[in-house]
């Protein structure tokens, strides 16, 4: 035990707390401070007029009231876009290139852990399940997720992405974007010959759709699901456990050597081609738990459930330089936060002109501010880092 | 080079003389096809649309089969996309046997679709294409056999008043249907004297965090979204989730069990959750009894909506085809002859009511109504309770 304490190196596990908390913080009032300072530009405003005759608020206070929720809802679909945003970023770092079937390994992961839990539900234990219980099923939907999609990413880069190791890039993309629609059309082959549907729903079950009252102003309450709770606690863990298995470990230590030189590498006794396995492994069961995280909070799947969340995490890994594990991190916290924010208050500011469909514009134009500005995502010279 | 080449072309003017000669003798083959979605996310209806089609087929087929004509169904898959609705749509019309086109279920895939068979002069007879540009085109050759939209919208408004809803929060789909209904709602309700406090678009299926927020802000008494129920069943059990107690109150998208596989316990919460339709559960249609019966031994499944008014619009067309044919002493009618014999049949009886079409293609009254959720369980949602029913006729 003293040993094993003695070798774990508690800075590699309390950093990347600290950065998330950094992260979060930031990413939440400097959103905010802009929507405030909006706000009071817009006093007096037609918007500011019609929320007065709709709701008898200024837009002010409306602005502060719904501030919370707002915060809370983009702090969890942040930390579900990180999650993901890790496995691209992670396969760049090693092989540069972009595994666009990262997305529907994502979606292999939520539809393998909510097909386990119907089955489960399906035998009437969950029903059953104490509040204890629930999470233990939960977290084994998760490892039943994890593997699938790890597994799935590690045979996909086994079939479509070694023969072509040594074509250029753009020929695995193009083998990715393939693998990505044939693993589609497979979900959907599986499954309706197995169970005829099309969506999967997730079985309701535990306690995980109750409210926790955070705070109270005033009269107002506000509160967070506790499924929102599950998905940022885990994903929290998760990339902890990335963290430290990147940066404090032996096999870690043989990645980021491959991620920096292949043929030197090689020459040092590592066998690349097994540590590249094992980089979609690790990226493919994250992908994986995010998915069930996904199918958790958003309660329904359907086998295309991957594209969005897929294009929006690979934004995100751009946005925070792609190649850079901590950059993933901070790029899915700003993309799920300004989605977050435009979505919530497009339509009132705009007196209903852009409506909340225009919540991706909205965080695909500051994409492309970032990268005009800085080519290399917001963290991209911090290459060090890279896995 | 220059033999061979020489060669091919009589070659392929023999074959495309076998082809031709080919194509004359099967003539005496007549084909409905069916448009819907069989694959993806709306498979649910889209099958029995076909499978209603198919009964149809076999049971009424009689008189052509008499006449000496083999009448086949065949079935396409527009996967509820107009793209691939238009291509389906090309195929259908260069196959001489098909003679008309039951489908579609969504109207913003048969609205450009139709376009080509207007342009073959092929009949189409729409079992629950609502938007008022089906039929507003004023074509001779496309019908339906279901309600409007303008109608609709409005309908449904006028519920939500008289259950004494004030205010409004107003969703669609941007698509052609559910933005049209939509529209059709807002303009109905603020003519009602009830406010819209919200009007707007999401093509988003999963994660409604977003949208809710400003219309949890803006405390609706009622949440109107057009659209189908893939994205509605999923906005209202999060909307649920976050606290909303109102009314939940969609349209004819709304109708399929689906949506209570989906949304489950939340359709009951609050002030409980509504549709308007323009098809009524099979039950409810004094003389579809048997054809629920038969439909439930044939393909060991109750009906799902719009499978009986496929079945009718098949029935429509089969004895328009009929008459073409008698009318033509015999012989096979050219295409646009069956539309106009379409539009010739007076009081036809089907299983869902009594058809006949105005200049426009539009059943001369259609009937509306508004359902409300009575179950969390998808296998009940034939139960559901009917609030309202209406019969109005198509605006001039």
């Amino acid at each position: 035990m003293r040993h094993f304490m003695g070798s774990v190196n508690l800075r590699q596990i309390l950093m990347p707390i600290g950065q998330m908390a950094i992260f979060v913080t930031g990413a939440g009032v400097l959103c905010s401070a802009v929507m405030l300072v909006l706000a009071l530009l817009f006093r007096g405003s037609g918007a500011d007029q019609v929320l007065q005759a709709t709701q008898g608020v200024g837009i002010l206070t409306y602005t502060l009231n719904s501030l919370p929720q707002v915060l809370i809802d983009g702090v969890t679909i942040g930390f579900v876009y990180a999650a993901i945003a890790l496995g691209y970023t992670m396969v760049y770092g090693v092989l540069q290139f972009i595994n666009f079937a990262h997305s529907e390994i994502f979606a292999i992961g939520a539809f393998c852990g909510v097909e386990s839990l119907i089955a489960l539900n399906g035998l009437g234990v969950l029903a059953k399940a104490s509040a204890m219980g629930s999470f233990l099923y939960l977290g084994l939907a998760l490892v039943i997720g994890m593997a699938a999609s790890g597994g799935m990413a590690v045979l996909v880069e086994r079939v479509a992405y070694r023969p072509l190791r040594s074509s250029p890039t753009l020929i695995a993309l193009i083998s990715a974007i393939g693998v990505s629609f044939a693993l589609q059309d497979i979900i959907r082959l599986v499954e309706s010959m197995t169970s005829g549907q099309f969506y999967r729903v997730i079985p309701t079950f535990g306690n995980f759709d109750e409210r926790i009252t955070l705070f109270r102003i005033g009269s107002k309450i506000i509160d967070i699901q506790v499924k929102s709770v599950v998905v940022i606690l885990a994903a929290v863990v998760m990339l902890v456990a990335l963290n430290y298995l990147v940066g404090s470990t032996k096999v870690g230590k043989a990645i980021r050597a491959v991620s920096q030189d292949k043929n030197t590498a090689a020459l040092m006794g590592i066998n690349v081609n097994a540590m590249i396995s094992l980089t979609f492994l690790v990226g493919g069961s994250l992908g994986g738990a995010a998915g069930v995280l996904y199918a958790l909070k958003f309660t329904r799947i359907d086998p295309f459930v991957g594209f969005m969340p897929g294009i929006k995490a690979f934004a995100a890994a751009v946005l925070g330089g792609i190649g850079n594990l901590t950059g993933a991190l901070l790029g899915g916290m700003v993309l799920g936060m300004i989605e977050s924010f435009a979505g919530a208050y497009l339509g009132t500011y705009t007196m209903g002109s852009f409506g909340a469909e225009y919540k991706d514009m909205v965080a695909f134009l500051i994409l492309i501010l970032v990268i005009v500005f800085r080519p290399n995502g917001l963290l991209g010279e911090q290459v060090s880092q890279k896995a | 080079m220059r033999k061979p080449l020489s060669l091919f072309a009589p070659t392929l003017a023999t074959l495309v003389l076998l082809l031709a000669a080919g194509c004359d003798k099967e003539n005496k083959t007549i084909k409905i096809a069916t448009q819907s979605p069989l694959s993806g996310a709306m498979s649910v209806i889209g099958s029995d649309i076909k499978s209603g089609t198919q009964l149809a087929i076999d049971q009424l087929g009689g008189p052509l089969t008499k006449m000496g004509y083999k009448v086949e169904l065949a079935p396409f898959d527009d996967q509820g996309n107009p793209d691939t609705g238009v291509a389906n749509a090309k195929n259908i019309v260069s196959d001489p046997a098909v003679l008309g086109v039951v489908g579609h279920y969504n109207s913003g895939v048969q609205i450009p679709s139709s376009e080509e068979y207007h342009a073959a002069n092929l009949c189409n007879v729409s079992p629950a294409n609502t938007n008022p540009k089906v039929t507003e085109r004023g074509y001779a050759e496309i019908n339906r056999v279901c309600g409007r939209d303008d109608v609709q919208g409005a309908v449904g408004a006028q519920f939500a008043k008289s259950k004494g809803i004030k205010t409004a929060y107003v969703l669609h789909d941007k698509t052609a249907y559910g933005q049209g209904i939509a529209e059709y709602f807002k303009k109905e309700a603020e003519t009602q004297g009830m406010k819209v406090v919200g009007f707007a678009g999401t093509e988003e299926k999963a994660n409604f965090d977003a949208i809710l927020s400003p219309i949890i802000a803006a405390k609706p008494e009622c949440i109107y979204f057009g659209g189908m129920f893939d994205q509605a069943a999923v906005l209202y059990k999060q909307a649920r989730q976050k606290g909303f107690k109102g009314m939940c109150l969609s349209d004819d998208g709304f109708d399929s069990p689906d949506a209570a596989k989906i949304a489950g316990d939340a359709l009951m919460q609050g002030a409980g959750t509504y549709f308007s339709t323009v098809s009524g559960p099979a039950s409810v249609y004094p003389d579809a009894a048997k054809f629920v019966t038969d439909f439930k031994a044939k393909f060991n499944n109750n009906p799902q909506p719009f499978a009986a008014q496929s079945y009718d619009c098949t029935a429509i067309l089969l004895k328009a085809i009929e008459n073409a044919i008698t009318a033509n002493g015999g012989k096979l009618p050219a295409r646009a002859d069956v539309g106009k014999a379409v539009r010739a049949l007076q009081n036809f009886k089907g299983v869902t009511g009594t058809y006949t079409f105005n200049a426009k293609g539009d059943p001369t009254t259609g009937k509306y109504f508004v359902i409300q959720v009575t179950s969390p369980d998808p296998a009940s949602w034939a139960t559901n309770k009917i609030d309202q029913t209406l019969s109005i006729a198509p605006p001039k």
